[in-house]
């Protein structure tokens, strides 16, 4: 199959490109002589740092106009690789749009994706993905059996973003087929959600909480934490299933990826869900009522200690100091 | 509006679990419960029927050996019948085989809305829903977090990173709603006993006319080439608070110039 010609999934924020696309291509390039961008937007706008990041083309199906990217990149690069244009592989980060794109085109193409990759290694002339499994204890390898692009659905943070210095990347136009009744959803307002502090995944420290709070409320210290401290609020699944914080608030296995500096676990006991989303961390401190948490078992520092009690003092230092 | 959920029954997620040693998959030969992602979705089609005020909410589900009692909880909580693909031949299936069988098992029914979690608690894909909207020729929103219908059209709160966007999109159609956006009631005992006499339809493969060698292991187009046990993290200082462990993690935190 080979993978001399590697495709990453562009993605953008409201400030620019998105960090997960620059991860992607800071890999891709080690990996491919080819490497080359696909989008919808405005690509020249991008021309200049994707190709300071190894992108040597960045082929886009122009504006969407409301339409969602899922269903309209698919169908435009299942006509590229009809064509014979298309790439070896493609590389999609576990966003929500990545997702639509990488089971839509799936299904165009009738191969299927390989998910949670949070590396990618050669062997022989195929790439193998990594994948953590039962808490992160171990690791699981997967390969492609067969012809087809190989889809990989890479997790946030697995690479790190870095410049080569490339020229700006051509930019060239993409069309987008017939979507027959898939292209339905339309987008009409859009709300950004108040948050003042760093975005969870990006974020130096990361500041989470667990059902060991108790109830919604005491969630609120948990953002006052955060807050203090330079940091994000995140959760455990437990206090998202339990509606206190949406679901973009989540850290682990289904759920963000995070890798910050410092890791305050708060009232979480380290069920093994959590766990892959967090043990990356460069240090974690743990607060927990039960001295057999599991969560203690990978702490740099735990705290065997009422979250309830340890952290209104933490915040009233904390206050005190600003 | 008929609703059709998509569930899975999966092995209980509070036992750790473990890897089969010959296909190196998770073992799901133990006793399997409904997949708490997949209330939500039940829970929302429930109201959304009771808010239309007629129609039904149907369940499509996949296992390899006729195991049901995962299905029974989410006809206790309230949907009206089942249909279980039932085959040995499923067993190994990927995401894209899942999709495969699920909407052939949906194209049956032709409902007006088909309502799945984002992922699965075991496998964690989160493709199956987009791959089924493809494959069903549908329009498809991800990631909902609120979903209201009317005049043939839903509207979906969409998570995005910064926020959500609300997304209109024509039915039918397929929906993955995030957990925690409504609270799954918990089965009555009237809803129980009355699970135990709704119709489960049991399918297996030769009766959804689909080739059991395209599906299963024997269709599988990914391998597991290797499992490996990752490096351990080693655990540090564990402190019991006496009233001053905020001192302790402040001084941890200014070791770690964080601040």
């Amino acid at each position: 199959m080979g993978f001399s010609k590697i495709w990453v999934h562009g993605e953008s924020t409201e400030v620019g490109t998105a960090t997960i696309t620059l991860e992607l291509l800071a890999k891709a390039r080690e990996l491919a002589d080819v490497v080359e961008v696909v989008m919808a937007g405005d690509a020249d706008a991008v021309a200049a740092e994707l190709g300071d990041h190894g992108a040597s083309t960045v082929h886009t199906i122009g504006a969407l106009n409301g339409g969602l990217v899922g269903p309209r990149l698919a169908s435009a690069i299942a006509a590229a690789t009809g064509a014979g244009d298309g790439p070896n592989v493609l590389l999609c980060g576990t966003t929500y749009d990545g997702r639509d794109v990488a089971g839509r085109l799936s299904v165009k193409l009738d191969v299927p994706v390989i998910t949670n990759v949070v590396d990618l290694v050669v062997d022989g002339d195929r790439l193998i993905g990594q994948e953590p499994v039962f808490g992160g204890t171990k690791d699981v390898f997967t390969g492609f059996i067969g012809d087809g692009p190989a889809i990989f659905l890479v997790r946030p943070k697995s690479f790190p973003a870095e410049p080569s210095g490339g020229p700006a990347a051509t930019v060239a136009g993409l069309e987008v087929g017939d979507l027959g009744g898939t292209g339905g959803a339309m987008v009409g307002e859009r709300f950004a959600e108040e948050s003042s502090g760093p975005r969870l995944d990006e974020a130096n420290i990361v500041v989470s909480g667990g059902r060991g709070l108790g109830d919604a409320e005491k969630y609120e210290m948990i953002e006052t934490l955060a807050r203090l401290v330079k940091g994000a609020p995140g959760a455990s699944r437990a206090v998202v299933d339990a509606g206190w914080v949406p679901y973009a608030y989540q850290v682990g296995q289904t759920g963000k990826v995070v890798k910050p500096t410092l890791y305050l676990a708060c009232g979480i006991s380290g069920a093994t869900q959590h766990l892959v989303g967090m043990k990356g961390s460069a240090n974690i401190i743990a607060i927990n009522k039960d001295a057999e948490a599991p969560i203690f078992g990978i702490a740099d520092l735990g705290i065997v200690g009422d979250v309830h009690k340890v952290l209104p003092k933490l915040i009233e230092a904390l206050e005190a100091r600003a | 509006m008929d609703v059709v959920v998509c569930v899975k029954q999966i092995p209980d997620p509070a036992d750790p679990g473990e890897l089969d040693a010959e296909t190196r998959t998770l073992r799901r030969d133990v006793k399997l419960i409904l997949d708490e992602s997949d209330s939500y979705g039940v829970e929302m089609a429930l109201q959304l029927v009771d808010s239309a005020g007629e129609g039904e909410v149907r369940l499509v589900s996949m296992v390899p050996n006729s195991e049901m009692s995962g299905l029974r909880t989410a006809l206790a909580m309230g949907a009206a019948s089942a249909v279980l693909v039932s085959d040995e031949a499923l067993a190994g299936s990927d995401a894209l085989s899942t999709a495969k069988v699920l909407a052939a098992a949906i194209r049956r029914s032709e409902p007006d809305l088909i309502l799945a979690a984002t992922e699965s608690s075991d496998g964690y894909t989160g493709t199956v829903p987009v791959q089924l909207a493809e494959l069903l020729g549908l329009p498809s929103v991800t990631f909902g977090r609120e979903v209201t219908v009317a005049d043939g059209v839903a509207t979906v709160k969409r998570q995005t990173e910064a926020g959500y966007d609300v997304v209109e999109c024509p039915l039918p159609a397929v929906v993955s709603v995030t957990a925690g956006v409504v609270e799954p009631r918990y089965p009555s005992f009237k809803g129980i006993m009355a699970a135990k006499n709704k119709p489960v339809d049991e399918l297996d493969l030769a009766g959804l006319g689909i080739d059991p060698t395209t599906v299963g292991w024997s269709g599988a187009r990914q391998e597991i080439v290797d499992v490996v046990d990752a490096a351990a993290r080693e655990s540090g200082e564990v402190v019991v608070d006496e009233g001053d462990a905020h001192e302790r993690i402040l001084a941890f935190m200014d070791e770690l110039k964080v601040l």
